[in-house]
């Protein structure tokens, strides 16, 4: 078994409770896994009550709800309200698509602590496109209903070589929000946004111009709104500290009860997640074979294994090991230790040199029911 | 930035402290985020609450703590407090 559960086993202190995978936008960089179709069996609204009991009483503080669309879930109300009742600080994680200001202070009685509401873009056109929905409008009006009943807000963008360049109407459409955090969150490839990877990757160019602009709005707005810019792993030397290392911190519940390292856990092949339905969540965290497989360093290859920096970053991503080499206990490939690392820098460098013409004549798939009983099928075969 | 005495720290709106029985030390919890507090930076923020001056702090915390020259370490974590951003002043 790798890693020693003794020393090395944290307390699940981030809980991210993924309530369901419906959701009514269709981003084509949707982090959920391209088969969410398969997922239609959520958890009851007791199973959730009894996952936030058992996960705070293993130490979680942290609860993001997530999804998919959190407020498909009707009883998102009386989630907030145990989850308030048992000391978490909650965030919910959402498009905007189905709150109203009623709900908002609904949440707010309910004690939510935090609400995040993503914009696809800064203009009502291309948010509505890479959404699917007309949501644009709303999510302006929620943002304000948000600010409204006081809370603290995020507004987080995702980039990519679509928006990548409007960073700055972006920045300043989040401090006309009033926003007091602005997370611009570069794709990363995985699940959905690893199949539009074509069309989505930036270049280097766009990442050294909306890097500039982001370090000057990070200065001009220091004491009012907080600008986090994260780049695309892609184009680093190191690997990201995912997930602050594997069976760390961080716990993911699927809506289907599935407990997962992280999010995007479920893609990994020849691993079977344990099931909140079946095993507590300390069983779970503390012995599942899913939990301890790539825990602290033993089951780390060369060139992890000797490396000085393995503290720090874990090895980086298990998920992306295994989507640009196969093995999923390889040196993540952004890593340029990896034996692999020249082979992701000839294909960013590749797509680097699309035109942008090229770029945005690449189809994009979108993330829906549809789109995903279709690469379901396709990957049955 | 300097912390005058007369000056009544506020936690700011989006963070909480919260005694954790779990970790036994109290944190600071905020959207996506949270801080482990050391214990002397526990009892500091415990009872910075809008009404309090920095010198009352001061004197609240010799008599809890007897014995121990506090004054200049309250300062200076009320001052990165600021700086991290968790407090108005």
């Amino acid at each position: 078994m790798a890693g020693s559960i003794s020393d090395l086993t944290g307390q699940p202190l981030w809980l991210l409770a993924e309530l369901t995978y419906r959701c009514p936008l269709q981003c084509p960089y949707c982090s959920n896994p391209v088969d969410i179709s398969r997922y239609n069996n959520e958890l009851s609204t007791d199973e959730w009550l009894k996952v936030l009991r058992d996960a705070r009483s293993m130490g979680a503080m942290q609860l993001g709800f997530s999804g998919g669309e959190p407020l498909v879930r009707r009883d998102l109300e009386e989630l907030v309200t145990e989850a308030r009742r048992l000391g978490y600080y909650s965030n919910l994680i959402t498009s905007g698509v189905g709150m109203d200001a009623d709900r908002v202070a609904a949440f707010r009685e309910a004690g939510l602590d935090h609400i995040q509401i993503s914009f696809q873009a800064s203009s009502q056109d291309l948010n509505d496109f890479l959404g699917g929905t007309s949501s644009f409008e709303h999510k302006r009006a929620m943002a304000r209903a948000v600010k409204a009943q006081g809370y603290p807000m995020v507004l987080n963008v995702v980039l990519h070589r679509r928006n990548i360049d409007a960073i700055e109407d972006i920045i300043l459409m989040c401090r006309e929000l009033q926003a007091d955090f602005v997370e611009l969150a570069s794709t990363q490839y995985y699940g959905w946004s690893r199949i539009n990877l074509d069309a989505l990757l930036p270049t280097r160019e766009q990442l050294t111009r909306a890097e500039a602009v982001a370090r000057k709005y990070q200065a001009q707005f220091k004491d009012e709104m907080k600008v986090i810019y994260v780049v695309p792993d892609y184009f680093e030397e190191r690997p990201k500290a995912c997930m602050n290392g594997w069976g760390s911190i961080f716990l993911t519940i699927a809506p289907d009860g599935s407990a997962l390292p992280c999010h995007a856990a479920a893609s990994l092949p020849g691993m079977s997640f344990p099931n909140v339905k079946d095993l507590s969540i300390k069983e779970i965290w503390e012995h599942s074979d899913a939990f301890n497989r790539y825990r602290g360093f033993d089951w780390m290859p060369e060139p992890c294994r000797s490396c000085p920096e393995k503290q720090k970053d874990f090895g980086g991503c298990r998920c992306q090991a295994y989507m640009l080499t196969g093995d999923a206990a390889a040196t993540d490939p952004v890593c340029s230790k990896s034996p692999d690392h020249q082979q992701l820098v000839r294909q960013v460098e590749a797509l680097g040199k699309l035109s942008d013409e090229a770029a945005a004549s690449r189809p994009l798939v979108f993330r829906n029911m549809k789109n995903s009983r279709q690469l379901a099928a396709q990957s049955d075969h | 930035m300097s912390t005058a005495d007369q000056q009544t720290p506020a936690l700011r709106p989006m963070y909480r402290l919260q005694w954790e029985e779990a970790q036994g030390c109290y944190v600071l919890l905020y959207p996506e985020g949270m801080v482990k507090l050391s214990q002397s930076a526990g009892e500091i923020l415990n009872r910075v609450d809008g009404r309090r001056t920095v010198s009352e702090l001061v004197t609240d915390l010799q008599i809890a703590f007897p014995g121990a020259d506090l004054e200049q370490d309250v300062r200076n974590f009320l001052t990165q407090a600021q700086n991290h951003g968790w407090l108005d002043l």
